[in-house]
């Protein structure tokens, strides 16, 4: 793998790893500091999953993400300072604070949104990937979702389309062992999501989501199928998320301390950092060079978000509607919008 | 000026469109070679080809989410549901995504979706359709709600819905799709949110909602008989709702009848209600009535479906009961 890879791009893997988890634990440390409400889903324990399936996109595919996305976002080009502003409610974040932690977007990097419901990335990627087709490029749209969702109608509907019109979509499955608190091992009798590709007749497959290679490697497998014409993958990553569902919720009762000591020790990004030393690809005053990098970006994104401006109250009702020719009056219901 | 169906006209609408826009497409069951269950596709194939012209699984809430994420993605979405009842299995995502990811990317996206299918309580098709569902969309910001009642408007509509940026319900009533009326030569497209006045009058407004306004035109024609005036609105999208033209005329006559085969509750009637109490009561001479369908399912018997919904003699008569007030 090193050897296809070059070590340029596997100190990039490194580096965007890093910054997710950094920009992460800043999150963390600014929920706890009461800076703001709402939901906060980590990334943390999932870094490898995003880092190397971003890794081969242009800016002009298309990533749909999830309620669990601030990873997806900063891995396809989503500045931190712009996440962590979002979070915070500010003017400046990626959705103009309209948004918060599950609603971010930045389509003119090809990031197409982050849903709070759970399923329809599944579905929307496939259309992104209608739209490559019909417009004969070469783009790739990508859905992320985790094993919460391929129980849902949006999965067998969404892959079976993308499959049935073969169209250049990815999908990416982040099972981490639990939808919420609902283990997989209750919610379905076949717990393989990678044997489901069968059912539709894609190409699936499993792989330690830790791994960033293994990730990388599969991902890119599937990104140059779907833009040479060869039609959509099921890819499974097994991971898990090391912080509980959502910041400052109750994180017992459906896991056990142990289980989250075993998947810490298996770290992706400190798995990652042994093995390019292990391999010689970098010495550790590289890494630490990283490491510093990436702490000063995230201390600058914070201050930048700490200090923007919040979005102004009246730009709240603004893009219901675009501003299109179609109408004659304004298209106001009714009501005090009359 | 030609004579065309209305099925016709909106074919031909859309045909042009496709023809303008390499980017519009039509997703549907039996959309492809067959040409539509409603004959809304036939033909189009042959020009447009596979990609174009696409034939779907029975798989409504996967290719309605599918064209949400190609409107996103660039291109222009026609979903042709033949029924408008099988939309239903996309509420979901249609409320959550189609209606606010404009709104909720800041404006970054849009959102060039048409929603059509073939609605009303019309013949023998049971439950399962004949559904109306407009009042829905018209409660959820991000939608336009267009209800063509003439071969013209349904070409014009049509196209307008096509080029407009933001999802629109197109609704099709089952009872007008072979009604024949002129359709001007070239190019014709008709705004969003311009209600048009089908029979001035002077003595009582009556707004009525898709083959309601026939039914209203013909009961005109009754109560002109005995020397009644009635103006009728055909409002031609719900949303957006021309009120101004509703006010004007109300402002005339001084009493405003609204016909909807659509359940009452929460509907079209209550909400126009609303706004004349908000906007315009002292122009009011009495309540405004409204004239709705039953509130039940439909049913398939003609036994049960005749009093269903509102027929040009309850529209008449609902006239002389708002004039007597």
């Amino acid at each position: 793998m090193s050897e296809t890879i070059g070590r340029e791009r596997m100190l990039a893997l490194y580096r965007q790893m890093l910054q997710i988890r950094r920009c992460e634990e800043a999150l963390v440390r600014l929920y706890a500091a009461g800076k703001f409400a709402g939901a906060c889903h980590t990334y943390i324990g999932e870094e490898a999953v995003a880092t190397g399936v971003c890794a081969h996109l242009r800016m002009d595919d298309a990533v749909f993400s999830t309620h669990r996305g601030h990873g997806h976002a900063l891995a396809k080009g989503v500045p931190p300072a712009e996440l962590i502003a979002e979070l915070l409610g500010k003017a400046t974040g990626c959705s103009g604070g309209r948004g918060g932690s599950m609603h971010l977007f930045k389509p003119e990097i090809g990031f197409m949104g982050s849903s709070g419901i759970v399923g329809p990335s599944i579905t929307l990627a496939a259309g992104g990937a209608y739209s490559a087709k019909l417009m004969k490029t070469d783009r790739v749209s990508v859905a992320f979702f985790g094993d919460g969702a391929v129980n849902n109608g949006s999965f067998h509907e969404g892959i079976n389309l993308a499959t049935a019109w073969r169209l250049p979509a990815i999908f990416v499955c982040e099972n981490n062992l639990y939808a919420t608190e609902v283990p997989f091992l209750q919610a379905t009798r076949n717990t393989s999501v990678a044997s489901r590709a069968a059912a539709y007749g894609l190409p699936g497959v499993e792989l330690d989501g830790n791994d960033v290679l293994a990730v990388y490697a599969a991902a890119g497998e599937a990104v140059a199928r779907a833009r040479a014409g060869g039609g959509p993958a099921l890819i499974e990553c097994k991971t898990y998320r090391t912080r509980a569902h959502s910041e400052g919720m109750r994180d017992a009762g459906y896991r056990t301390a142990d289980e989250i000591a075993q998947w810490r020790a298996r770290d992706p990004i400190k798995a990652y950092r042994d093995a390019l030393l292990a391999g010689a690809h970098a010495s550790s005053a590289d890494l630490d060079a990283i490491d510093a990098a990436v702490k000063a970006q995230i201390e600058e994104a914070v201050a930048f978000a700490e200090s923007s401006p919040l979005p102004s109250p009246a730009t709240v009702a603004d893009h219901v509607y675009s501003a299109g020719a179609c109408l004659d009056v304004q298209p106001a219901g009714g009501g005090q919008h009359a | 000026m030609r004579e065309m169906t209305y099925v016709e006209a909106a074919r031909e609408g859309l045909a042009e469109e496709m023809e303008r826009d390499p980017l519009v497409w039509v997703v549907g069951e039996g959309a492809g070679p067959r040409g539509g269950n409603f004959n809304t596709t036939v033909g189009l194939y042959d020009r447009f080809g596979p990609e174009r012209l696409v034939d779907a699984p029975i798989s409504e809430r996967g290719f309605t989410a599918l064209c949400t994420g190609a409107a996103a993605t660039g291109t222009r979405p026609i979903v042709d549901f033949m029924f408008i009842d099988f939309i239903t299995d996309g509420f979901g995502d249609l409320f959550n995504q189609t209606s606010k990811l404009q709104w909720m990317s800041g404006g970054r996206l849009k959102m060039p979706i048409v929603l059509r299918g073939c609605m009303g309580v019309y013949g023998s098709n049971g439950a399962h359709h004949s559904g109306n569902y407009y009042p829905f969309f018209m409660h959820v910001p991000g939608f336009h709600v267009v209800v063509p009642t003439t071969p013209a408007d349904a070409k014009g509509l049509l196209k307008t819905a096509i080029r407009c940026d933001d999802p629109v319900l197109f609704l099709e009533h089952k009872g007008l799709l072979n009604i024949k009326g002129p359709v001007p030569d070239g190019e014709h497209l008709v705004p969003f949110g311009k209600a048009a006045i089908a029979r001035a009058g002077k003595d009582v407004t009556i707004l009525a909602v898709a083959l309601m306004v026939r039914r209203a035109l013909e009961a005109a024609e009754a109560l002109a008989g005995e020397g009644i005036s009635a103006e009728v609105i055909d409002p031609r999208t719900l949303a957006p709702l021309d009120m101004d033209t509703v006010l004007a005329s109300l402002h005339k006559t001084g009493r405003l009848l609204v016909v909807d085969e659509d359940f009452a509750p929460c509907g079209v009637a209550s909400e126009i209600a609303t706004q004349v109490m908000e906007r315009a009561f002292d122009d009011l001479d009495a309540p405004v009535k409204r004239l709705n369908g039953l509130f039940a399912p439909a049913p398939y018997s003609a036994a049960l479906f005749a009093p269903m919904v509102p027929d040009t003699a309850a529209i008449v008569r609902a006239v002389r009961d708002l004039l007597a007030e």
